[in-house]
């Protein structure tokens, strides 16, 4: 059913990831980042391994949800290394057959982007959209960008789109499906014909849900002036967030991370690439 | 007796007419007061002007020519601060009819404190205040919950809590029940009578549901831009013949007792209450 949509991927729970602040966790979350893309010799990887394993420990979230959340990776992860196996050039010739080289060095390489793919995905949902609920990801992005409000930066109502826009998802998407029956009912085919026939099957079914995404706008900008909505200034928030033990914790990981990935490829540079 | 809280002079408001040249009058010499602690009903047919007259009462929209004060203060004078404006759109609040379009959060809790934190209120106050609104409209346990996946009663409750907790002192609902089913319906109306009862807050129901004004304290009938009855249930009901011109209908039960005195039965004519009507028509039926 349509209407079981979830937002996002988060997964609630109160482990030591949920209880972050947001803010926290997307530095974090950045700072990861850039450690998955300084790995460069096998002991960094080992390091980058146990780092990820540890943070998926940390947020409670069950290893089988996270491999469902690797499937629309498939395409690419198979892609990377099927390119690099073929046409990676190196020193070792593995596999001479007609036109086909298959490098030693082509396989490590390829292993290690998928890997490397595999890790960044993981290590920076695990920080951000599985621990962090939507609202708490747009709040912790309105006070991280919020010294750009000096320069006049819209940066409460950049936050407040996107909060209310996660808010119409499911409603729009359970409207759609009612406009699509209504359509069918009046004998509508969405079903069969080319590319070109389904997108213009689509078209009485967009018209109708623009007009009414425009009204429930306008209905909503209505009922937010009745709740004394005035812009960002003035304004207080419920769920006061403030760095704890437990930020100061997560942020040394990380950067301890990146240190001993820079530090191992300088000190135990087996099989660089 | 007091300064009524809502006190409406001579309202007009219009809006020009594609068609004609003449301007289309939704409201014309509309007057009105309403006691604080009330429970009023406004009924009236569609486009009688009763949802523009709602909107008017927290300067959604402003009047062409009148005067509304809120609790003694003149809200349609030009010279009005934008401060005196939210203060008045605190004191009266207002709940909608979709209760889809009203909902700005993806946590019920969160969408409850929306109202307290556009006013900047101190954090573990909200906290206070969303917890306590909540309870009073019995929502408490869905708290956490995604507004999307309640039922279209329990969300317009969610709304009501949103405005409970800006602690308003006058609560207008827009045709709010108008959407849900029965049970929904039922849901709200007595969310309401509690609100009004329990917490004193003055309650405007706008509606064209016969059976929900039974309810009320007073009902205001607005046709055609103008009072056109204004008195208790009792009194507004008995009116059958003239509310049919008004373009309404009367609840079952007093429709039935009317007709049955006008064919020269010897009953009451002014009940609204299904078990009242019962009770009399069985003890006439065993005379």
């Amino acid at each position: 059913m349509l209407k079981d949509i979830t937002l996002g991927q988060f997964f609630p729970g109160r482990s030591f990831l949920h209880r972050i602040d947001p803010r926290t966790k997307i530095i974090a979350a950045l700072l990861y980042i850039v450690a998955v893309f300084l790995c460069d010799s096998i002991m960094s990887f080992i390091i980058l391994l146990a780092a990820t394993l540890a943070l998926i420990a940390l947020s409670g979230v069950p290893v089988k949800i996270i491999v469902k959340g690797l499937k629309p990776l498939i395409f690419i992860l198979a892609f990377t290394t099927i390119y690099n196996v073929f046409f990676y050039k190196g020193d070792h010739i593995l596999v001479h057959w007609k036109f086909i080289t298959i490098y030693l060095e082509g396989v490590v390489f390829a292993l290690i982007m998928g890997l490397r793919i595999i890790c960044l995905l993981t290590g920076s949902s695990v920080l951000m959209t599985y621990t962090t609920s939507p609202i708490m990801l747009t709040d912790g992005i309105e006070r991280l960008l919020s010294p750009l409000n000096k320069i006049k930066a819209p940066v409460h109502e950049f936050a407040m789109m996107m909060s209310i826009a996660l808010r119409f998802i499911p409603t729009l998407v359970e409207e759609t499906d009612k406009i699509m029956c209504a359509q069918k009912a009046r004998g509508a085919d969405f079903s069969s014909g080319g590319l070109i026939k389904r997108a213009r099957a689509l078209i009485p079914v967009l018209v109708p849900l623009f007009i009414s995404a425009f009204r429930r706008a306008s209905d909503l900008a209505v009922a937010m002036e009745c709740r004394c909505y005035r812009g960002g200034s003035g304004r207080t928030r419920m769920t006061k967030t403030h760095f704890g033990a437990r930020d100061v914790i997560l942020f040394t990981a990380t950067v301890i991370l990146g240190t001993v990935i820079v530090l191992s490829n300088i000190y135990f540079p087996i099989w660089m690439i | 007796m007091s300064v009524p809280f809502i006190k409406v002079e001579d309202l007009i408001f219009t809006y020009d007419d594609e068609d004609s040249i003449d301007k289309h009058y939704v409201l014309k010499n509309l007057s009105l007061e309403i006691e604080k602690g009330s429970f009023v009903c406004v009924l009236g047919h569609n486009g009688s002007g009763k949802s523009t007259f709602a909107k008017l009462l927290n300067m959604i929209l402003s009047p062409d020519e009148g005067k509304i004060y809120i609790d003694g203060l003149d809200i349609t004078d030009p010279e009005i601060t934008e401060d005196d404006l939210f203060e008045i759109r605190r004191k009266v609040g207002m709940v909608f009819q979709n209760p889809d379009n009203q909902l700005v959060a993806t946590i019920v809790e969160e969408d409850v404190a929306f109202g307290p934190e556009n006013l900047g209120v101190e954090p573990s106050e909200i906290r206070r205040r969303v917890d306590s609104a909540l309870e009073t409209v019995g929502m408490s346990e869905y708290a956490t919950h995604a507004p999307h996946r309640l039922s279209g009663g329990q969300k317009q409750r969610v709304a009501i809590a949103g405005i409970i907790a800006m602690q308003p002192e006058c609560i207008i609902f827009d045709e709010s029940t108008a959407m849900l089913d029965p049970q929904g319906r039922a849901e709200v109306m007595n969310t309401i009578a509690k609100l009004n009862r329990e917490q004193g807050i003055t309650v405007i129901h706008i509606t064209h549901n016969m059976d929900e004004a039974v309810k009320a304290d007073r009902v205001v009938v607005i046709n055609e831009g103008e009072v056109f009855l204004d008195g208790t249930p009792k009194e507004v009901f008995s009116n059958v013949e003239k509310l049919r011109r008004a373009g309404l209908d009367v609840p079952q039960v007093t429709e039935l007792f009317y007709d049955l005195s006008n064919h020269g039965v010897d009953l009451p004519s002014d009940i609204l209450c299904e078990e009242e009507g019962a009770e009399i028509l069985s003890a006439w039926l065993k005379k």
